[in-house]
């Protein structure tokens, strides 16, 4: 099915607005994306008419908060296809989740010897949660290696594995260059050599339809607020048999059964692992964001975003000096560049002065910045409402930033 | 020039831009012609980190004036540090410290001085002050 791409457009109020008089052009999709009037006007809705606390009271608005919030978990399920409810922790986005893991798994699987895998293109999120995790268990933090052209190294990942490796944490799709793991296979082959896997699927979500049951991740975390969602939430998908395992992150209200002051019992998934009052409205926001994606269809959102990123890299390629980080085929809706002789705070300066919203810098992956013998990079990151004609606009705006600083 | 005196001749310069793309012609063009520094000093000792871009910076007392030098990766970024230094250089450690370089917002840079940009320039200005603050501790000092 073709989008309507104008009418799309007419959904997000900010893109009508103006930076410095000139029409916003937004390519920091990859940072946060904006929201849909309907996630607006969701939340807004929460505090006007349904505000209250949930899970507690008796009271009608109370009931009505509570199915509002577990409707928005069955919304999550379902678009994650995840075997049940139970395995959907709310959290307060990809990092919270990632340590959430780092905590709880850490405390009932990892041993002082046993090793921890990352990669070297994970957005430091996924790294320094397992870092801590393994200085306080005496744990061992394993690298593996990404190519010359971006791509992981999947021969050399496959050398890590050892009967000590108990977690692999990796990223769908790398945030900087776009690069989409072949994150099936490679859960496939840690499952033969019995290691667990956790996917930071924060770029993948916005972009690819994901079925954490068909990839057959152990976990599988993201972030609201890159999918349309409001920020604040995300999610923790994990595998009801592992969550079972583990013990809780935070504790207080919500999350026990019963408490005396000689013992805890603490409460079944999914609440095991969200003390404290949540955050309804942005919890809301969010299932409206999945339906809004549901209701254009992933499958097309995916589809036309290959078109504008195959259409940006064409263009991009024509300017003289352009070098673009990642040449693997495998890639999705993302792209880093820096130009000859220019620093990409410079250009990023200017494209700004412009009016384009661009990201410049080490986009919180140093490691892969010092693979790649970078200090940074420009990155354009696309998003359903965004076109072609903007992305001709861009070209045009590199192109006079570069005639400017060269 | 007193520090009064340069600050609004810096501004009046601006003045004569219709648009920033004059405003950053001109910064630029300041980038690229000045010297930086050489490689001996754009070393750890010297750096000033940005996330974005590096500045690196050399401070000496000459007869009770900080002479400043500084360099750094982005040409916007070494054009901006240019304009600072025409403000900090050759002046009284008091001078330096009591000037909040805020002449900055007149001339339409304001958002390179955000912190969260991390270009190293609002690092830089704090060590700008901190040379300073140092340099007249050891004056008076020496004359106690
Ligand atoms: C791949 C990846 N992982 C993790 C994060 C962190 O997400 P958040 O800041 O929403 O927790 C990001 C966001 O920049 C990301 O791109």
């Amino acid at each position: 099915m073709n989008l309507d791409i104008p009418s799309i457009r007419t959904d997000f109020p900010i893109l009508s607005r103006s930076i410095r008089g000139k029409q916003l052009v937004y390519f920091d999709n990859g940072a946060t994306n904006q929201k849909p009037i309907e996630v607006i006007e969701r939340m807004s809705d929460y505090y006007r008419n349904i505000n209250s606390n949930v899970h507690r009271g008796v009271h009608f608005l109370s009931q009505i908060a509570t199915d509002a919030m577990e409707n928005a978990r069955a919304t999550v399920r379902d678009f994650l296809h995840a075997a049940s409810i139970e395995e959907i922790i709310f959290t307060k986005g990809t990092t919270e989740s990632i340590n959430l893991v780092a905590h709880s798994y850490g405390k009932a699987f990892v041993r002082a010897g046993d090793e921890i895998i990352v990669s070297e293109m994970e957005h430091h999120a996924n790294i320094v949660p397992w870092q801590m995790l393994c200085e306080e268990k005496g744990a061992i933090l394993k690298v593996a290696k990404v190519n010359d052209d971006g791509s992981l190294d999947l021969d050399y990942l496959n050398s890590l594995f050892t009967p000590r490796t108990k977690l692999l944490a990796i990223t769908h799709i790398s945030n900087v260059m776009g690069i989409i793991n072949p994150i099936q296979q490679i859960i496939s082959h840690a499952h033969q050599n019995g290691i667990h896997v956790l996917v930071d699927g924060a770029q993948a979500v916005p972009h690819t339809p994901v079925d954490v049951q068909t990839l057959d991740a152990d976990f599988y975390v993201f972030s609201s607020h890159k999918m349309y969602g409001p920020m604040g939430v995300g999610i923790l998908y994990g595998k009801h048999e592992l969550l079972q395992k583990m013990p809780p992150y935070q504790t207080g209200g919500e999350m026990i059964k019963e408490v005396s002051f000689e013992k805890t019992t603490f409460n079944e998934l999914p609440f095991k692992f969200e003390a404290g009052t949540p955050m309804v409205a942005e919890i809301l926001g969010l299932a409206t964001a999945i339906e809004y994606i549901q209701r254009l269809g992933i499958s097309n959102i995916e589809a036309y975003e290959k078109e504008l990123f195959s259409y940006a890299n064409q263009q991009l390629i024509q300017i003289k000096g352009i070098t673009i980080l990642g040449t693997a085929v495998n890639k999705a809706s993302t792209i880093s560049f820096n130009l000859e002789g220019i620093h990409h705070y410079d250009l990023g300066s200017l494209l700004d002065q412009m009016g384009f919203a661009v990201r410049t810098g080490n986009h919180c992956a140093q490691p892969l910045m010092n693979r790649m013998k970078l200090d940074g990079t420009v990155r354009v990151s696309f998003a359903v409402y965004n076109t072609t004609d903007e992305i001709d606009l861009f070209v045009q705006g590199v192109q006079k930033a570069q005639l400017m600083l060269l | 020039m007193k520090i009064e005196e340069e600050k609004n001749a810096i501004i009046e310069e601006f003045e004569l831009f219709d648009d920033w793309m004059d405003r950053y012609n001109y910064i630029i063009e300041m980038g690229k012609t000045t010297d930086g520094l050489s490689d001996e000093f754009k070393t750890k000792q010297y750096l000033i980190s940005g996330c974005q871009s590096q500045v690196w910076l050399t401070a000496a007392m000459q007869e009770g004036k900080v002479h400043f030098k500084a360099d750094s990766d982005a040409i916007i970024t070494k054009g901006i540090v240019q304009l600072l230094l025409r403000v900090a250089n050759n002046r009284t450690p008091d001078e330096i410290v009591n000037e909040d370089y805020s002449f900055l917002d007149k001339i339409g840079l304001k958002e390179h001085l955000s912190p969260t940009r991390s270009n190293g320039l609002t690092s830089m200005i704090k060590q700008i002050r901190l040379y300073a603050l140092v340099f007249k501790t050891k004056e008076s000092q020496n004359n106690n």
